[in-house]
């Protein structure tokens, strides 16, 4: 294990360096690092290294009833970083493709971990049909790029001649597909919260972390391939990225696991990332180099403060879950008492989560907010109305956001427990709790210092929207942002030591909560999650994100045990795919008369194969003959 | 802006906030035909409090402490973003308008924690209900300050605050009237809610800070008139005519922030609340109105 971790810090170590750049030519096998790879590599080797510590302690000191092999898990982890690697740096559409389904198959390993589980089994299966289907777009996509350019070399395809509009349309549609269900866009998303929420933690930290950012990467890989982005590439994104934001936001009120809360904002912020994007393209399209360069580099920062802040999260509700055994918020509560050391580096990460200052998700969607405003400021008329309602949108998944994480944070760790398990809680060992500390402290360190991450993040921007537009890209605000950030953390500190010493002496008297005159309350008449957000998911969101309630009612003259069980489905599995799944089911239904079962026949369409095979590679010939 | 200004600037935005809860309550008084408090009494109120020792609950942890901290650190920095006599703000940069509308959501967040580390289900009520409506409340916000953006063609408040008007009225009344409802609504004022009332069931922000008592209690009382002087001096900057004179405008300010709690005042006199379910409409209203603004300016 030791060595598994030497070897990735390593890796780490001589990656590092930005614009270090070598071909090994092997075949097929194409590596480079660019600027863009780089950037994305960084938060690969990052998070990879401290999710395995995390998981080291975590599958080690785990007590399960029945202790379960972990050593097929770990080779999976370490399958899913070094391809997730291999995908930043191939340069050979075969060489891409193979690492690409080796990441989606190892993540697929990891996901039914726990496959005794009625749940994780259901998450692994949504999973695999999702990313296969989403991987077929992404055949199509580079076939027709290859055809086009004659050869399978990405440097090919850069020095290929110019791309039709009608194929490079299509070319981007399925790499919207094909990428776009990797990074969890809506909606391409259902698998998303299933997978997430059904991996162990360290894992589910990876791959929300990092590997949904890997369908952001081959969306700008391909960008960047193509060269010129169409006027309705940059709208078309903004669509889908405020579209996923808002969606996935709401979606995550209602969840009553943490995990799965965290997965579905992981759907909000890969959103917002998209949204930046989009509008970074619109920038390139409509002339406004200013714009553009602020458009991406809002989505590259996001993907840096994404990585570390939801890395955070879902470590720390491994720890809840690993110190409790519950992940349900409703059988949770009172653990800033009992496991400080996961609740508050669990808090500032919410509070990162929320977009709020003084923590580096705020930086990102700071940036986001100034790309807009001026995108809107000059543009004409209707755009301009347009991108400012989207700012008005914004605001409000930013509200709900920090709604979303008010609930999770004041019901799972504070108050008093609502449950034996959560009374029960024990503090994770060292090993987990110090990497949360380490994430907590780099969030921070990326709120001061925005602009330096930008700085880094030029190169990779340049090659994106162009190098004479990324220079138009100023990182003064930043700068002022990253000293305010400060700011506010220090006046903080200052008021509450002021405070502090204002009132040292001033008498405080312990007694229970308030509770309106009634003089025993106990912890189950406390606001759950459900409570919290009542008025707003039910009353004023639509009703088809509503969690569907399964009853049965006691009947009849010798009543059966009644039960209520509410399961909170995805309206666009429920409404879209569930439907189009059972109608392919059924078309496909019809062939059965096919599969008769008998050998002879099986040999007999063989045979049948074969024969047209042969034809149709000589027939041509013999015809011209 | 001289250093004289940034002195009046801190001076004012320290000592002025519970003066407008006392000219609100006096207002609401002569509405009702009572004599009522004198218009210093918060001022004596937060200083009894300050005195005061405190109760705390066995639940709670250092995140109830922190809120009231928290919300009067946000405050005075955001105070700090606001141009209020001045043509300048204390500092400002491009941009800062999210700093200050996230300014106010990370007290918010504090604050809701507090209620919800008691583990009291009126105060989880309240936090809810609180965090509810800043879903709409921040969008109104954001939306009246985009008018302002696209007017100015800048995102700072002191440039979108220190320009003139020019025949732009009906956007002007819209964007006024659509932070005015803001305000109230982040303020908890009636017909949001109201701040005299004796029933945990119907409160929002009271109920919230239930369980805080002594200093803290007082310092969340100085922490509300501030971000209603805040809000305010928005409202304010936008609404009142500029005189050109330095220190006209500062009087222009001060008599404008006294106008503007004279009107709250009124407006609890005359209205009821809403019942919970219209407030959002309520605060919807005031994000159409805004749209409407933005359309309008838009050429």
């Amino acid at each position: 294990m030791g060595l598994v971790l030497a070897f990735q810090a390593l890796l780490g170590r001589m990656f590092a360096p930005w614009n270090a750049s070598w071909q090994v030519p092997l075949g097929a096998l194409r590596i480079a690092v660019d600027p863009l790879s780089a950037f994305f590599l960084v938060p690969v080797f990052g998070v990879s290294l401290l999710t395995a510590i995390y998981g080291y302690a975590y599958l080690g000191t785990d007590a399960r009833p029945t202790s379960k092999r972990v050593a097929a898990p770990w080779c999976a982890f370490n399958v899913l970083v070094g391809s997730m690697v291999l995908v930043l740096v191939a340069r050979q559409v075969l060489l891409f493709l193979v690492a690409w389904e080796l990441m989606s198959l190892s993540a697929y390993v990891l996901v039914v971990f726990e496959h005794e589980k009625e749940e994780a089994k259901r998450a692994g299966w949504v999973y695999l049909v999702a990313t296969h289907l989403g991987t077929s777009f992404l055949f199509v996509m580079f076939l027709l790029l290859s055809k086009h350019a004659g050869s399978f070399d990405f440097d090919a395809f850069v020095t290929m001649p110019r791309v039709g509009a009608g194929l490079s349309a299509v070319v981007f549609a399925c790499a919207l597909v094909g990428f776009g269900t990797k990074a969890g866009v809506v909606p391409f998303h259902v698998w998303l919260p299933e997978a997430h929420a059904a991996a162990p933690s360290h894992v589910s930290a990876l791959m929300s972390g990092v590997m949904i950012k890997l369908g952001i990467y081959g969306i700008l890989r391909v960008v960047v391939l193509l060269r010129e982005p169409a006027f309705w590439w940059g709208p078309l994104l903004m669509v889908l990225g405020l579209t996923s934001s808002v969606l996935g936001i709401a979606l995550a009120l209602g969840q009553r696991d943490m995990k799965r809360v965290l997965a579905y904002s992981s759907v909000e912020n890969m959103g917002l990332i998209t949204l930046g994007i989009g509008l970074g393209l619109w920038g390139v399209t409509s002339g406004r180099p200013h714009i553009a360069s602020i458009g991406v580099a809002s989505s590259l920062l996001h993907i840096w403060n994404h990585a570390t802040m939801k890395g955070l999260m879902f470590l720390s509700a491994g720890s809840v879950l690993h110190g409790t055994g519950t992940k349900d918020i409703e059988k949770l509560g009172g653990l800033m008492k009992r496991m400080p050391r996961t609740a508050i580096p669990m808090l500032l990460g919410a509070v990162a989560m929320s977009g709020l200052p003084p923590l580096n998700g705020f930086a990102s969607e700071w940036l986001l907010y100034m790309g807009l405003m001026d995108g809107a400021t000059s543009a004409g008329r209707g755009t301009g109305v347009a991108l400012f309602l989207t700012v008005g949108v914004l605001s409000f998944v930013g509200a709900m956001a920090m709604f979303c994480f008010l609930r999770l944070i004041g019901v799972a760790l504070l108050g008093e427990p609502r449950s034996a398990e959560a009374d029960h809680a024990h503090e994770s060992p060292r090993w987990m709790t110090m990497v949360l500390a380490v994430l907590g402290l780099l969030a921070m360190s990326l709120a001061v210092f925005p602009a330096f991450a930008v700085h880094l993040a030029r190169p990779a921007l340049a090659q994106v929207v162009g190098a004479s537009v990324s220079s138009k890209l100023s990182t003064g605000g930043l700068r002022e942002l990253g000293a305010w950030n400060a700011a506010v953390m220090a006046a903080l500190l200052l008021v509450w030591a002021l405070l502090w010493f204002l009132w040292r002496n001033a008498p405080v008297a312990s007694d229970s909560t308030w509770g309106c005159g009634y003089p025993s309350p106990t912890a189950r008449m406390q606001y759950t999650g459900r409570s919290f957000s009542h008025t707003l998911s039910e009353g004023l969101l639509p009703r088809a994100i509503l969690p569907h309630r399964l009853e049965a009612r006691p009947k009849g003259v010798f009543p059966i045990p009644s039960a209520l069980t509410t399961e909170s489905a995805d309206p666009v599995t429920r409404g879209i795919y569930e439907p189009l799944f059972r109608r392919v089911g059924r078309s496909f239904a019809r062939l059965r008369w096919l599969q008769q079962g008998v050998t002879h026949l099986y040999l007999l369409y063989i045979v049948i194969a074969v024969v047209l095979a042969l034809a149709w590679v000589s027939l041509p010939s013999w015809l011209r003959s | 802006m001289s250093i004289l200004q940034s002195l009046v600037h801190v001076l004012l935005a320290c000592t002025m906030p519970p003066l407008l809860l006392g000219v609100i309550g006096k207002t609401k008084a002569a509405f009702a035909g009572r004599v009522g408090a004198p218009l210093l009494q918060p001022y004596y109120d937060i200083a009894k409090l300050m005195r005061k020792g405190s109760v705390v609950s066995r639940t709670t942890t250092w995140v109830f402490r922190a809120g009231p901290v928290v919300g009067v650190a946000t405050g005075l920095l955001a105070v700090a973003l606001v141009p209020l006599g001045g043509e300048q703000a204390l500092f400002s940069f491009p941009g800062d308008l999210v700093l200050f509308a996230y300014l106010f959501g990370l007290g918010r967040f504090f604050t809701v924690l507090a209620a919800l580390d008691t583990g009291s289900a009126f105060e989880g009520m309240g936090g809810a209900r609180e965090a509810t409506f800043s879903c709409f409340a921040e969008p109104a916000l954001f939306l009246g300050l985009l008018v302002l953006v696209k007017r100015s063609a800048s995102t700072s408040l002191s440039t979108m605050l220190g320009a003139h008007w020019h025949g732009e009225a009906a956007s002007l009344v819209l964007v006024v009237v659509s932070l005015f409802i803001v305000l109230l609504a982040e303020t908890c004022r009636i017909p949001f809610d109201d701040p005299n009332t004796h029933l945990e069931l119907t409160m929002i922000h009271e109920v919230m800070v239930l369980d805080h008592s002594g200093p803290a209690l007082g310092i969340i009382h100085y922490s509300a008139s501030l971000k209603l002087f805040v809000l305010g001096a928005l409202v304010v900057r936008i609404a009142a005519p500029r005189t050109g004179n330095v220190w006209g405008d500062w009087g222009v300010l001060v008599g404008g922030m006294l106008g503007l709690a004279l009107l709250v005042g009124a407006v609890e006199s005359m209205m009821a609340r809403l019942r919970l379910r219209q407030v959002p409409s309520l605060l919807v209203a005031a994000c159409l109105l805004s749209a409407f603004g933005i359309v309008l300016i838009a050429r």
